[in-house]
C-alpha cells in the first residue's frame, strides 16, 4: 500500500517535472551553451532583467514601507474612518486586475505615466493583502510591551522600527518573497502600460521573443530557462515561507 | 498633561491609502462611468447609457469569448479539484518524502506563466513536439493541438458518426491544450489548500470510525470529505474566479491577433484586451469589465455566505 502511494506520487512528481526537463534539454540540443549566448544577445535580455530587478526591488520596498505603516496604524491606533478605510481596502482587494486595466490606463495616460517606469511601480506600492497580513501579526505583540518602551521614553514611531518590525521578521519576509514573486511574474500590466523596448520587463520580453524566434525552439527554451531561473532558486531557498504565504495560512485567525 | 508631538495615526495610513484611492478605487469608479460612455482613443465624447451593454448582447464575438471562458472554467475546475484532492490524501501525515512531493508539485505555480507557456507551446509543437512523438511512438495520429479549432467532443465522437456542433462542440482542441496547462500550473496550490484541510480534520475521528470497522472509502466518504468541504469549496470558488480571468496563457499560446483557430480560444479577457488595446475602445472594453466584475463578485459573495457556514467541526 505504501509502495503504491509512492508509485503514484512519482509518476504525478514525472508529469510536473516533465515540462522543465524538456525546456533544459531542449535548450541544450545542438550547440548546448552557445544557445543560451545566442538567446541572451538576439534581443537585449540583460537590459530586461535590469529592468525586472529594479522594478521588483523598489516595488517591494515600497510595499514594506507602505504596509508596515499602515498595518501599525490599523493594528495598535484608534482613529475616526478606521473601520471605513479598512473595509475600503479589503473591497479593493476582491477586485481583479483585468476589470480596473483599461480605465487605470486612461488614467495614467492623464498623468504622463504610460510608458515610464513609474507606471509600473507606483501603482503596485501598496499591497492590501500585505497590509492585511502585518496587521495580523502587529496585533499579536502584547501591548504591555509598548507601555514599558514608552516609559522607557521610546516614541510610537520608534517603537514600530527598534520594536514591531524587529519581531515581525518572518512575516515581512513573507511579505517581501510574495511581492517579490508577483512583480517578478507581472504580465499583463506591463504588457500594456509601456511600448518602448527601453522599459520592458522579462515576462514582456519573452513573450515579444516568442512570437519573433516562433520556430526556433532551441533559443526559446534556453530563453525560458534563464527567465525562471532566478525564481527557481529563490523558491528552493524559500519554499516553506513561501508555500505558506501563497495559501494565505495567515488569513485563517 | 503630557504635551508629546506624535505622528497623526492618519499620516501612517496616508501613503497606502492615496495609492489605493488613487490606483485602485478611481479606476474601478472610473470603469463603471467609461462603461456608460462613448471614450475612445480621440477621448470623451458624451454618455451613451447601456448602448455598450446591449451591443454587447447582440456582438457574436463577446458571446464566443464567453462561451469559451464558460468552456474553459468548466473543464478546468474537476481536474483541478479532483487531481490535487487525490495528491492530498496520498501525502499523507509522516510520510517520508511528504515536502520533496509538495516542493515539485508548487513548482509550476511559483513559476512565470509566460515562460510556461512557452514551454508548454514547444510540448504541444505538432510537428516538433515531444508529446506528438510520444503519440506517434505510441502508434498514434498526431494532433494538431494549439492549431485544431474542432470541438473535442466532434472529435472524440467523429468515429461514432455524431457530429454535435456550436457550444455542444465542446471547447476546441486548441483550447483544451490550454485548459491543461492551467489545470497543471494550479496543480501545487490547490493540493497544498486540501494537505492543511486534511491536516486540520481530527484524528480521533479516523480512530472512531476505524473502531466501528470502517473501512478506507467508508472513512473518505463519511468523515474526510463531508469535514473537507469548506476547503473544498473555497479550491472551487477560488479556481472559477481565476479561470474565468486567464489571459496569459491564451496570449503566449495562441498569440495575438488571432485568439486562436477560428477564435476559439478568445476568452473574455482577452476580448477584453483586443477591444481596450488593439482597438482602444475604452466605452465598450469597460461594460466588458463590468460584466466579469459583477459575474465574479457573485461567486466571491457565494464564497463568503457557504465557505464560512461548515467550518466547524466539533
Amino acid at each position: 500500500m505504501k509502495a503504491l502511494r509512492h508509485i503514484l506520487l512519482s509518476l504525478g512528481a514525472v508529469i510536473m517535472m516533465a515540462p522543465f526537463i524538456w525546456m533544459v534539454s531542449t535548450s541544450l540540443e545542438d550547440g548546448g551553451f552557445a544557445n543560451y549566448t545566442e538567446a541572451w544577445n538576439r534581443v537585449p535580455f540583460g537590459l530586461f532583467f535590469i529592468n525586472t530587478i529594479a522594478i521588483t526591488a523598489l516595488t517591494v520596498l515600497g510595499v514594506v514601507i507602505t504596509s508596515a505603516l499602515a498595518a501599525y496604524a490599523f493594528a495598535t491606533m484608534e482613529f475616526p474612518g478606521r473601520g471605513m478605510m479598512f473595509t475600503l481596502f479589503l473591497s479593493t482587494m476582491m477586485v481583479p486586475q483585468p476589470v480596473y486595466l483599461a480605465p487605470s490606463y486612461v488614467l495614467l495616460a492623464k498623468f504622463g505615466m504610460v510608458d515610464t517606469y513609474g507606471a509600473l511601480i507606483i501603482p503596485w506600492v501598496a499591497n492590501v493583502f500585505s497590509i492585511f497580513l502585518l496587521r495580523q501579526h502587529f496585533k499579536t505583540i502584547p501591548r504591555s510591551l509598548y507601555e514599558a518602551a514608552v516609559l522607557d521614553g521610546c516614541s510610537r514611531f520608534q517603537y514600530l522600527w527598534r520594536v514591531v518590525l524587529p519581531l515581525s521578521r518572518p512575516v515581512l519576509a513573507t511579505v517581501v518573497l510574495f511581492n517579490t514573486i508577483s512583480s517578478w511574474n507581472s504580465f499583463m500590466w506591463p504588457l500594456v502600460m509601456t511600448h518602448s523596448e527601453s522599459l520592458r520587463v522579462i515576462q514582456v520580453g519573452l513573450s515579444y521573443f516568442s512570437q519573433e524566434m516562433s520556430g526556433n525552439y532551441r533559443l526559446l527554451m534556453a530563453a525560458s530557462t534563464f527567465c525562471t531561473l532566478p525564481l527557481l532558486v529563490i523558491f528552493l531557498l524559500f519554499q516553506k515561507q513561501l508555500v505558506s504565504s501563497y495559501t494565505g495560512s495567515g488569513l485563517k485567525d | 498633561m503630557k504635551v508629546r508631538r506624535r505622528l497623526s495615526p492618519v499620516l501612517y495610513v496616508l501613503p497606502a491609502l492615496l495609492i489605493i484611492l488613487l490606483f485602485r478605487t478611481i479606476p474601478i469608479l472610473g470603469g463603471f462611468l467609461a462603461s456608460l460612455a462613448d471614450y475612445d482613443i480621440g477621448g470623451f465624447h458624451g454618455f451613451v447609457g447601456t448602448d455598450h451593454y446591449q451591443r454587447m448582447l447582440s456582438d457574436p464575438r463577446f458571446w464566443l469569448s464567453l462561451g469559451n471562458t464558460v468552456h474553459y472554467v468548466l473543464g478546468v475546475l474537476p481536474a483541478g479539484i479532483i487531481i490535487p484532492l487525490g495528491l492530498a490524501v496520498l501525502l499523507k501525515e509522516g510520510l517520508e518524502g511528504r515536502s520533496l512531493y509538495r516542493t515539485v508539485y508548487f513548482l509550476p505555480v511559483v513559476t512565470s506563466t509566460v515562460a510556461v507557456a512557452v514551454v508548454w507551446t514547444w510540448v504541444f509543437h505538432p510537428e516538433a513536439g515531444p508529446l506528438n512523438q510520444i503519440i506517434t511512438m505510441l502508434g498514434g495520429e498526431p494532433l494538431a493541438w494549439l492549431r485544431e479549432p474542432r470541438g473535442i467532443f466532434e472529435l472524440l465522437l467523429a468515429p461514432a458518426g455524431i457530429r454535435p456542433t456550436g457550444f455542444l462542440a465542446g471547447p476546441s482542441l486548441a483550447l483544451v491544450a490550454i485548459m491543461t496547462v492551467g489545470v497543471w500550473k494550479s496543480i501545487g496550490y490547490n493540493t497544498v489548500l486540501f494537505m492543511a484541510g486534511l491536516e486540520n480534520i481530527p484524528k480521533d475521528c479516523y480512530e472512531a470510525a476505524k473502531l466501528d470497522g470502517a473501512g478506507r472509502w467508508a472513512s473518505f466518504r463519511h468523515i474526510t470529505w463531508p469535514l473537507l468541504s469548506p476547503t473544498t469549496f473555497y479550491v472551487l470558488i477560488m479556481s472559477t474566479i481565476t479561470s474565468f480571468q486567464t489571459f496569459a496563457l491564451v496570449y503566449v499560446m495562441t498569440p495575438p491577433p488571432g485568439g486562436g483557430p477560428l477564435g476559439t480560444t478568445n476568452v473574455l479577457v482577452f476580448y477584453l484586451y483586443q477591444k481596450a488595446f488593439d482597438r482602444f475602445d475604452i466605452g465598450y472594453a469597460s461594460a466588458i469589465s463590468v460584466f466579469l466584475f459583477v459575474l465574479l463578485l457573485v461567486l466571491t459573495m457565494l464564497q463568503r455566505r457557504f465557505g464560512e457556514r461548515k467550518v466547524h467541526y466539533s
